[in-house]
């Protein structure tokens, strides 16, 4: 299966900050952060069809979340992931002296992972805990 | 009959909307309706009625499973764990009150803790940078009624701060600017091609972390000074037509988000973004302002500002306040292991720190105050359910642009459920009886 290298940033969604305040351990909170914008440039390359789980892995971790196609593009290369507990699994945790650990442009891969499942935020972040995942 | 309640703030971001209206029923213990908030604090307040909202405290045993306890003994493990440790750490207060804030850090002096706020993750390093080039602002007020030129600097306020550009910088019809959003020249700088950037006059879809080298060469072109044929990525020509078109402005506001804060270059991406609104000061009115997120974050650091002398990462450990981020700053305390205690309230860094922090965050003895459960609670020892700050808790807070606005409280809290600022006197106390102070 082809394996991708892609930017990755991320930030907030309007629809992140509606399901973080409808409660964190709900479905719509996972829809709307447990996924991964892409560009359809990008989804050719990869060869896979929109809306499909893909592990996506840095540096520093990995996570499988659901490839879906960008709304706020053409940015063909940079891959977005609104700001929750799956953006932190892969983003890099170096602060560089300031505190602020780098949120923006970390090189990641992306590769598919059909059968994998997305796991909710709780899950996600005790099973890391834990050494599960 | 239903009564409205008028005037009410919304505690979700930092535009701290204060003119929203809220329908409670006739006994004031429901919220029925919303009105004039945007989607997100629309949510915020209607999601304090969830049906399954937690009301009692929940202790985690070591395989993790949960059972209630009663508030007192909720009290006596914070208190307990905050005065055993060596160097807790104190982090969020940025979705609370002042008031809040002022019970926790007198605490913090007490236990000898470091406290730390959002800004860590967010504008942490806007801070830093204040702090070694200072900074031309204004109000939001001044941006409503002056601004003619227009910047949001990777930041997204569509999604993030929503009716930002509908109250303050694009739209509303000022005292100087009647014309509203036609006068109004807007610029945008994103690598996306967000729904901000799609209402710009200007966008410019800079690679990404490449934000040093377009405003380096901003501040080249307003001098009329040659360019290189493109830079980061944006062409000479559309460089130096933003420049002429910041110029020949009224008042220009630079509004700038996480894409100049996180990326790396960090505080100097600021340090040179704030340059750069010196510059405009050459030839027009200029000024920059920070997008805040949580709607209070501002007014944590003027709490700690008033009473230690720094906005964020304040440790107190030695028995004296120092500040030195990177050094004091959460996730590097965490990731480093130099804290052996973690006490959150108002914010959420099980969702919101890198997961190698979240992990040492999972093996301490931890406590979460929040109205929701969240990811910091599934990790946390103790959940501590508290009353929503600006729903059912009045209080001061701070917008984005520095401005003081006193939240209100527009329905009760369930029985019996204490208010952040209620259970830190509580733990204030206890503390001080342990300690063996009045
Ligand atoms: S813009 Fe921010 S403060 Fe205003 S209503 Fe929306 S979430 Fe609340």
């Amino acid at each position: 299966m082809p394996e991708i290298e892609l930017n990755l940033i991320s930030g907030r969604s309007i629809q992140q900050g509606v399901s973080m305040e409808a409660g964190k351990e709900k479905p719509a909170y996972t829809k709307a952060c447990g996924i991964i914008e892409m560009d359809d440039a990008d989804f050719k390359r990869l060869g896979a069809w929109r809306n499909t789980n893909v592990r996506v892995t840095s540096e520093y971790g990995s996570v499988v979340v659901k490839a879906v196609q960008t709304t706020q593009g053409p940015h063909p290369g940079l891959a977005f992931i609104p700001m929750g507990p799956w953006a932190n699994m892969v983003i890099s945790p170096k602060t560089y002296s300031t505190g602020m650990p780098t949120f923006k442009g970390v090189p990641v891969t992306v590769d598919v992972a059909e059968d994998e499942p997305v796991y909710d935020s709780l899950d996600l972040v005790r099973k890391a805990c834990k050494g599960e995942i | 009959m239903a009564k409205i309640i008028s005037d009410v703030v919304c505690p979700f971001c930092g535009t701290l909307c204060d003119d929203l209206e809220v329908k409670v029923s006739d006994d004031g213990k429901e919220i029925l309706e919303v009105y004039n908030a945007c989607v997100i604090g629309t949510e915020k307040f209607l999601h304090s009625q969830a049906e399954d909202r937690l009301k009692v405290p929940q202790m985690q045993d070591e395989e993790g499973n949960s059972k209630d306890v009663s508030v007192d003994d909720a009290v006596e493990y914070t208190a307990q764990m905050l005065c055993n440790a060596k160097k807790p750490l104190m982090y969020g207060w940025s979705s609370t009150n002042c008031e809040a804030q002022s019970v926790g850090h007198e605490i913090a002096e007490l236990v000898g803790a470091v406290v730390d706020n959002t800004a860590t993750v967010c504008h942490g390093t806007t801070l830093i940078a204040l702090q070694d080039v200072g900074v031309p602002s204004c109000t939001l007020g001044e941006v409503k009624n002056r601004a003619d030129r227009i910047v949001f600097w990777g930041c997204n306020p569509a999604h993030a701060h929503p009716r930002h550009m509908s109250r303050y910088s694009i739209f509303p019809r000022g005292f100087f600017t009647g014309k509203g959003h036609k006068a109004r020249k807007m610029v945008v700088v994103d690598p996306r091609s967000t729904d901000t950037a799609k209402m710009a006059d200007l966008h410019m879809q800079i690679e990404q972390g490449r934000d040093y080298e377009l405003l380096s060469a901003l501040r080249v072109a307003i001098r009329g000074n040659p360019l290189p044929e493109t830079v980061a990525g944006i062409p000479r020509e559309t460089i130096q037509d933003v420049a002429e078109t910041l110029k020949s402005g009224r008042f220009v506001i630079i509004f700038f988000g996480m894409g100049v804060t996180q990326s790396l270059s960090k505080n100097h991406n600021i340090d040179i973004a704030i340059s750069l609104t010196r510059d405009l000061n050459d030839y027009t009115k200029a000024a920059i302002m920070p997008m805040r997120g949580h709607y209070n974050v501002t007014g944590s650091g003027q709490v700690l500002g008033w009473q230690f002398g720094y906005p964020f990462c304040v440790d107190l450990s030695r028995g004296f306040a120092r500040y030195n981020p990177g050094d004091s700053t959460s996730n590097d305390l965490l990731r480093r292991g130099e804290v052996d205690a973690v006490f959150v309230l108002g914010s959420d860094p099980g969702a919101h720190f890198p997961i190698s922090s979240v992990k040492k965050i999972a093996h301490l003895p931890s406590v979460c105050v929040d109205p929701h459960f969240t990811p910091t609670s599934a990790v946390c020892k103790l959940h501590m359910p508290v009353a929503f700050v600006g729903v059912e808790e009045a209080g001061c807070a701070y917008r984005m642009d520095n401005v003081p606005i006193e939240t209100r409280k527009v329905v009760d809290a369930p029985e019996g459920m204490l208010s952040d600022e209620e259970f830190l006197k509580r733990v204030l106390t206890r503390v001080k009886e342990i300690k063996g102070v009045a």
